[in-house]
């Protein structure tokens, strides 16, 4: 018994104070949100504990799923994710592939493309707000004026304000921003394979888009796996470039993280807590295999 | 690209001469090429930079539209300074809220990843998912009870909030870049102690914390950062008077008055000094946080 006190008694000290709080801060606080999420806790009243709350079960989330206001947020939320993430594993990918063999001034382009990545959402925001103004034509600005002055008038549109695809336009800033973490991440990728695999392949005569296909690609297959499953996850996330570019009241582009940021502040907590909860299940839906399978893998 | 000259000569069975010369004049398009479509991507890349510089200096002269692009005619601080003003207040508060998170939750990491890497049970890899699983859920699925828990626990809003709940939610990720980094030290070192007759927190105090410097530099560069340019906990939990400066550059930029891009431009390059600064003095450390936040260590 003093025996195995040794043996778990230190680990445990040190470990006890994290499992604690992520025990409540993390599972007790879904399992809490839940709670809410079936109560009919919509105002201010109920918010504030004056008011008593009962039961509704699953009430709130037939009401929001069948809403056309909800849906429009998940459509938005797939759109910008898939835009999103196509966007930054085609730079991503296009620039660890240029910069893969070291050649000159490649720590150079490196920093430059990974820099946008160490400032906020909040401050790309400001000035991504200013290059997707939508006005046109004489009172252009942004990148509307800039297409003018390059003679690309064509490609005036007025960006976030277009009610079906508006949140594309907020996908660049988005793209802007996370290219240079999915380019790192190839890079790591590429700098992995050893020289002797396409030496080998080369000596064996394959060409080099086959030297990609068969050789390259299959031993970047999982960083690009872990490059979706974190872009996605941050992309079903989103909420700050939203905010600082369009406001929360901007049906346009607006997504659950937002309607859950306008439900509570109206004191709706139950539909607040709702869309909490339904953003959980979409993101354990992306991450909980992608967990499961990094774990057998670590264990063979 | 130089490695691509390497089938070795004469295996294709074609004269040397010529087949080195047509692989070189091909490579070197090839270079010119790739040089000037990274040259290209730098500048599509800087050209926010160059407005948020240009715009900050520019005065009422530059508002029109057609000018959008030019350089200011009459360079101009005041945007600087209006910007200082409005935000000086909450860029120390964020600083008073970065570092001792950033400490705080770098010490919790290094003890975790430490039991994790050395110390197996059953079920440890379980825990260490459950842990991991933290790192990725919206917070948007647990905020409506912390705030409800923040407020009954009688936490003031404002940096003590801010500084709890970035330690709480940094566990996962820090406790992550200790382990792997832990895992690559060699097993003799820890067993060298315990031969001594050291215990698992004499091991840690005396053998593992002095080599885990370059993990803590990534580590409290990282939630520095993180915490610096959080924005979602700062909405909740703090207001214009006690918050952050995401919230109160958010806040600049979107006031009810007319929009001042040159004071609000200003005030983004100001709120993004202290990350841009420790991204560019310590760029290495930055990406090998970058790194360890694709799980495989």
């Amino acid at each position: 018994m003093r025996h195995r006190l040794r043996r778990f008694g230190a680990p445990l000290l040190l470990l006890a104070p994290s499992l604690i709080l992520l025990a409540v801060f993390v599972y007790g606080l879904i399992a809490a949100n839940f709670r809410t999420s079936i109560t009919d806790n919509h105002t201010a009243a109920q918010a504030t504990g004056q008011q008593p709350v009962t039961t509704v079960w699953f009430e709130n989330y037939v009401a929001l799923l069948g809403s056309d206001d909800f849906q429009h947020s998940l459509t938005n939320l797939v759109l910008f994710t898939v835009a999103f993430l196509v966007g930054t594993m085609v730079m991503g990918f296009g620039w660890a592939w240029m910069l893969d063999k070291p050649d000159r001034g490649e720590g150079f382009f490196r920093s430059i493309y990974l820099f946008p990545m160490a400032v906020s959402f909040v401050a790309s925001g400001v000035v991504w707000r200013w290059l997707l103004n939508s006005n046109q034509g004489e009172g252009a600005s942004g990148l509307n004026r800039l297409f003018q002055m390059v003679g690309l008038d064509f490609l005036q549109n007025n960006w976030w304000n277009n009610i079906t695809f508006g949140i594309l336009a907020i996908a660049l800033p988005a793209i802007w921003q996370l290219s240079g973490y999915v380019m790192a991440l190839f890079l790591a990728g590429f700098r992995g394979i050893p020289d002797e695999l396409r030496e080998a392949a080369r000596v064996d005569g394959a060409r080099e888009w086959q030297l990609y296909r068969l050789v390259l690609f299959p031993q970047l297959s999982p960083i690009a796996l872990s490059a979706l499953i974190i872009i996605g996850h941050m992309s079903l996330k989103s909420f700050d470039l939203i905010m600082s570019i369009s406001k929360p009241a901007n049906y346009q582009t607006k997504v659950p993280a937002v309607d859950m940021y306008v439900f509570k502040s109206s004191f709706n907590y139950a539909d607040a807590a709702a869309v909490g909860t339904i953003l959980l299940v979409i993101v354990a839906l992306v991450v909980v295999p992608y967990l499961v399978r990094t774990h057998k893998a670590e264990k063979r | 690209m130089s490695t691509h000259v390497s089938t070795p000569p004469g295996v294709t069975g074609e004269p040397v001469g010529l087949r080195d010369d047509t692989a070189r004049r091909r490579f070197t398009v090839g270079r010119t090429a790739k040089y000037a479509a990274m040259i290209l991507f730098v500048l599509i890349v800087l050209i926010p930079v160059y407005v948020l510089f240009v715009t900050s200096f520019k005065g009422a002269g530059d508002a029109s539209p057609a000018r959008a692009w030019n350089l200011p005619t009459d360079w101009t601080l005041d945007n600087w300074v209006g910007a200082w003003n409005a935000l000086s207040p909450a860029i120390g508060r964020t600083f008073q809220m970065v570092v001792p998170a950033a400490i705080i939750s770098a010490m919790l990491g290094s003890m975790n990843g430490f039991v994790l890497s050395r110390w197996s049970f059953r079920g440890a890899d379980v825990v260490f998912t459950l842990i991991l699983f933290g790192m990725f859920i919206p917070y948007q699925a647990v905020m409506i009870p912390l705030l409800e828990l923040m407020l009954g626990a009688g936490v003031p809003s404002g940096v003590p909030s801010l500084i709890i709940l970035h330690v709480i939610y940094g566990i996962p990720i820090t406790t992550l870049i200790f382990r792997n980094y832990y895992q690559t030290v060699p097993h003799e070192l820890v067993e060298a102690g315990r031969v001594d007759g050291a215990g698992m927190l004499r091991t840690y105090w005396s053998i593992i914390l002095p080599i885990s410097v370059p993990s803590f530099v990534v580590v409290l560069i990282w939630q520095f950062t993180n915490a610096w340019n959080d924005f979602l906990f700062a909405v909740f939990f703090s207001s214009s008077q006690n918050g952050p400066v995401t919230l109160a550059l958010n806040n600049l930029a979107n006031g009810a008055l007319l929009q001042d891009y040159g004071v609000s431009m200003a005030g983004a390059l100001l709120a993004s000094l202290p990350p841009l600064l420790v991204y560019i003095l310590l760029g290495k450390y930055f990406v090998g946080g970058l790194m360890s936040g694709s799980v495989k260590g």
